[in-house]
C-alpha cells in the first residue's frame, strides 16, 4: 500500500476516534434523561408551549435576548400576541423580561433565576440533549420538607427552584426499591406515586410538559427550522458543484502525462 | 526595472489597459510568476489541497468577521447579548457567526492536515526551511487568535477557559503574576481583558497572520513545491527553462482545488446548517450561559483543537518532574560518554544540564507544565534541523518510519482526546507517556531518522496519469 492508502486509513481512525468521544460534558448527578419529544415544526406545540412558558416561567425567569415580535415564526399574529401572551410589557417588539423583581429573587430563592433564552442549548450533556434534560427535570420534582422551598427535585437534587407547574402535575412521591447491587443494598428508583391530583391528568401533563420544552428549544434558536431548510437546498447545489468541479478537474488533467 | 513598453494604438482596449497598468505595476509579471508560470509537481496527492483550503478558510473568517464586528458589542456587560442578537435580529446573522465559529474548527483540521504533511514529505528540508518556519509562526498566530477570540462571546467556557491559561503565566518566576496582570489588565478576567482581546483578536493578530501567510507563499514560490516523492523537480528542465515534472499552476492545479474546494465546503456547511455545535466539540454547552466570575464551572476544557496541548500541560505533575529530571541527567550523561565533544564542551554541557535539574527542583510543576506546552509547539520550528534521514518523503523510508508516524498520529489524537476529558488517575499516567513520546519523537529524531535502509529514490518523479 501507498503512502496515500495510509493517509486515508490514519483519517478514518481520526473520524472514528472522534465519534467515539462524543459528547464532551458530564452531567451533574441525577437521574437518567428522558427522551423529549423533538418536533420544532409543529407550530401547535409551539404556540401551547409558548402559552405555558409565559404562565409559568415568565413570572421569575426572563427570556432577555427574545423578542414577543419573533412568535410570528411559530404562527401567531402580532395581534394575538398582543391580547393573548404580553404580561410584562406593552410593546410586542420588547423582549421577554420577568416580572420578578432581581434583588428579590436572590432573597427568596437564593440566586437569581437564570435566563431562559439560550437554556436549551447550554443544558446538554453526557445524559442527551439539553430539551432531554429540560423535560427530565420539568417532571421530576416531589415533595420534600427538608427543602426550603419545600420541593425537591431527582434530576437536579437540591434545586432551588419550587416546582412551577404543580397544580398542572399534583404532588408525587418517587418510589424506591432496596436492591443488592455489589454486596450493598442500594435505594433504587422505581417509579412515582401520586399524592394529590393535578387539574392536568398524568398524559395530558406529559405532553404539557413537551410543548413546553419544545417551545424552549425552538427559543433556544429560532432560526433553526430555517437553517435545516437552507442547508438541504445549500447541499444539493454543492453535490452539483462538486460534481461540475469534478469533470472540469478531469478535464484538464486527462492530457498530462 | 523593466522597459516602458509601448503597444500599438490599434490594440484591443483590455490589451492597452492591462499594458498601461504593467508598465506601471507588475500585475502580468505577477499572475506569471505565481499563477501561470508557477510550476508545480505534477504528481501532488490529496495531502496538497489542505494550503488552498487553509488561505479559503482564512477569506472566510476575515469576511464573517467583518460582518460580526459590525453587531458585536466588546464590552462584559453586552457582550453575551450582542451575540445573541446577532443570532436572532441580524438578518442572517446565524449564518455568519456559524460559519465563523465552524471556521475556526475548520482552520485547525486544515492547519493540523496540512502540517502533517509536510511531516509526512520531508516539506521543511533544505531549501524549505523558511517555508517551514513561516507555517510554524502563522499556526502560533492562529492559536493566539483562536484563543483570544474565543473570550468574545463571554460564555462560561470563554470565561473560565481565559481565566485558566491567563493564570498558567503567573507560574513564570518573578515576573509571572506582573505578566499575567498585564495580559488580563485586571485582577480577574474582566472588562479590560475583553477589550484588549477583542483588539488583539480584530487587528493586531490578523494583521501579523495575514504578512506571515504572504511570507509564506512567497517563500515557497522562490523554492518551489515539494511533492510526495520528495524529489526536486528543477534538477530536470527542458530547453526553455520549465521542468520537465513540473506542470503551470493555473489552470491545472486551480481546477484541482476548485474540486477540493467543493468537497471542503459539502462538509463544512453540513456542519453550519445541521450540526453547527458539533456535538459540543465547536461551540460547547457552557458557553450558552453567560460568564459569571463567581460560579466556577465543574469542569473547564480548552477547545478541542488546544487538547493535545492542554493534556500535556496536565500531564506536568511534581511526580512527573522526577521523570523530566531523570531524562535531563540521562541525556547530560550520555553527551558526556558517547559524543566526541571537547572535554570542555561536554564539562559545560554537563553543568547546563546540573542548573537545569536545580530548576526543575526548585520551581513549581505547573511553570514546567506551561514550558512543555510552549515548548511542544516551539519544537515544531526546530524540525528542518532535527530530521536527518537521507531522504525527505516517507515513501521511500525504512518501512517502521511508517509505523513511527501512525503512532505519532494515534499519539496525537489520545492526547487531544485526554485533553477534553476531566482529569482521572489513568488518563494522567496515559497523558505523561504520551507527552514523553511526544517529545522523545522530535528530540530523537537526529538518532532515529538516520536508522534503517531507505529505498532508492527515483530520479524524476512518479505519476501516473488520471
Amino acid at each position: 500500500m501507498n503512502i496515500t492508502g495510509y493517509a486515508k486509513k490514519f483519517l478514518l481512525a481520526l473520524v472514528a476516534a472522534a465519534g467515539m468521544t462524543a459528547g464532551v460534558h458530564a452531567a451533574e448527578g441525577g437521574i437518567a434523561w428522558d427522551r423529549a419529544p423533538n418536533k420544532t415544526n409543529d407550530l401547535q406545540s409551539l404556540q401551547n408551549g409558548a402559552k405555558i412558558f409565559v404562565n409559568y416561567c415568565l413570572s421569575c425567569h426572563s427570556a432577555a435576548f427574545m423578542r414577543y415580535n419573533r412568535l410570528q415564526d411559530i404562527g401567531l399574529t402580532e395581534k394575538q400576541i398582543k391580547d393573548n401572551l404580553l404580561f410584562t410589557t406593552d410593546k410586542v417588539g420588547e423582549t421577554m423580561k420577568a416580572a420578578i423583581d432581581p434583588k428579590q429573587a436572590k432573597e427568596w430563592f437564593g440566586d437569581n433565576p437564570p435566563d431562559l433564552t439560550v437554556i436549551a442549548r447550554s443544558r446538554a450533556g453526557h445524559g442527551g440533549t439539553g430539551p432531554d434534560y429540560l423535560y427530565t427535570f420539568l417532571r421530576t420534582f416531589y415533595r420534600d420538607d427538608t427543602r426550603p422551598t419545600g420541593w425537591n427535585n431527582l434530576a437536579f437534587p437540591n434545586v432551588g427552584m419550587p416546582n412551577p407547574l404543580w397544580q398542572l402535575q399534583g404532588e408525587r412521591r418517587p418510589v424506591y426499591a432496596e436492591r443488592e447491587e455489589h454486596g450493598h443494598a442500594t435505594q433504587v428508583f422505581t417509579g412515582w406515586e401520586q399524592v394529590t391530583p393535578g387539574t392536568l391528568s398524568p398524559l395530558q401533563f406529559e405532553q404539557s410538559v413537551g410543548d413546553l420544552v419544545n417551545y424552549l428549544q425552538w427559543m433556544g434558536e429560532p432560526a433553526q427550522n430555517t437553517r435545516l431548510r437552507v442547508g438541504v437546498w445549500v447541499l444539493l447545489f454543492l453535490a452539483v458543484f462538486t460534481f461540475i468541479a469534478w469533470r472540469l478537474n478531469a478535464a484538464y488533467w486527462k492530457d498530462v502525462r | 526595472m523593466a522597459d516602458f513598453k509601448e503597444i500599438s494604438p490599434n490594440a484591443p482596449v483590455g490589451a492597452k489597459l492591462l499594458n498601461w497598468v504593467d508598465n506601471r505595476f507588475p500585475a502580468s509579471t505577477l499572475y506569471k510568476e505565481h499563477m501561470s508560470e508557477y510550476y508545480a509537481p505534477k504528481n501532488f496527492n490529496f495531502w496538497y489541497v489542505f494550503g488552498s483550503l487553509a488561505l479559503l478558510v482564512l477569506v472566510i473568517q476575515i469576511v464573517t468577521g467583518i460582518f460580526l464586528v459590525m453587531h458585536y458589542k466588546p464590552d462584559a456587560t453586552l457582550a453575551f447579548a450582542s451575540v445573541e442578537y446577532i443570532m436572532r435580529d441580524v438578518p442572517w446573522g446565524w449564518l455568519i457567526r456559524y460559519m465563523h465559529s465552524t471556521g475556526a474548527s475548520a482552520f485547525f483540521i486544515v492547519v493540523y492536515l496540512h502540517m502533517f504533511r509536510g511531516l509526512l514529505y520531508g516539506s521543511y528540508r533544505k531549501p524549505r526551511e523558511l517555508v517551514w518556519i513561516f507555517g510554524c509562526a502563522i499556526f502560533l498566530c492562529l492559536m493566539a487568535e483562536a484563543f483570544m477570540g474565543y473570550l468574545l462571546p463571554w460564555g462560561q467556557m470563554s470565561y473560565w477557559g481565559a481565566q485558566v491559561i491567563v493564570n498558567l503565566f503567573s507560574a513564570i518566576p518573578f515576573v509571572g503574576p506582573d505578566l499575567a496582570l498585564l495580559i488580563r489588565g485586571d485582577y480577574v478576567v474582566s472588562d479590560a481583558t475583553l477589550n484588549r482581546f477583542f483588539s488583539f483578536h480584530v487587528i493586531a493578530v490578523p494583521l501579523v497572520l495575514l504578512g506571515l501567510v504572504a511570507a509564506h507563499i512567497i517563500a515557497l514560490h522562490e523554492v518551489g513545491s515539494n511533492n510526495p516523492d520528495g524529489v526536486e523537480i528543477k534538477k530536470h528542465k527542458d530547453a526553455k527553462g520549465i521542468p520537465l515534472d513540473g506542470i503551470p499552476f493555473h489552470p491545472y492545479y486551480t481546477v484541482h482545488d476548485i474540486f477540493a474546494v467543493s468537497v471542503f465546503l459539502m462538509a463544512f456547511t453540513a456542519v453550519i446548517f445541521f450540526a453547527p455545535e458539533a456535538g459540543g466539540y465547536f461551540l460547547e454547552y457552557n458557553n450558552f450561559i453567560p460568564a459569571d466570575s463567581l460560579k466556577t464551572p465543574n469542569h473547564i476544557a480548552p477547545v478541542w483543537y488546544f487538547t493535545p496541548f492542554y493534556s500535556m500541560l496536565r500531564a506536568i505533575t511534581s511526580e512527573m518532574m522526577y521523570v523530566l529530571i531523570a531524562c535531563v541527567l540521562g541525556a547530560a550523561i550520555f553527551t558526556a560518554i558517547k559524543s566526541k565533544l571537547a572535554g570542555f564542551l561536554k564539562g559545560l554541557i554537563v553543568l547546563v544540564a546540573l542548573g537545569v535539574v536545580a530548576m526543575m527542583l526548585s520551581i513549581d510543576a505547573k511553570f514546567w507544565g506551561v514550558v512543555v506546552m510552549g515548548g511542544a509547539v516551539i519544537i515544531l520550528f526546530f524540525l528542518p534541523w532535527l530530521d536527518h534521514s537521507p531522504v525527505k518523503s516517507i515513501r521511500y523510508r525504512p518501512g517502521w518510519h511508517k509505523y513511527l508516524y501512525g503512532i505519532f498520529v494515534v499519539n496525537f489524537v489520545v492526547l487531544a482526546y485526554l485533553g477534553v476529558q476531566p482529569p482521572s488517575p489513568l488518563g494522567e499516567r496515559v497523558s505523561q507517556v504520551g507527552t514523553l513520546f511526544y517529545f522523545g519523537f522530535f528530540l530523537l529524531m537526529p538518532w532515529w531518522s538516520r536508522l534503517g535502509e531507505p529505498k532508492p529514490v527515483p530520479d524524476r518523479v512518479t505519476y501516473a496519469a488520471h
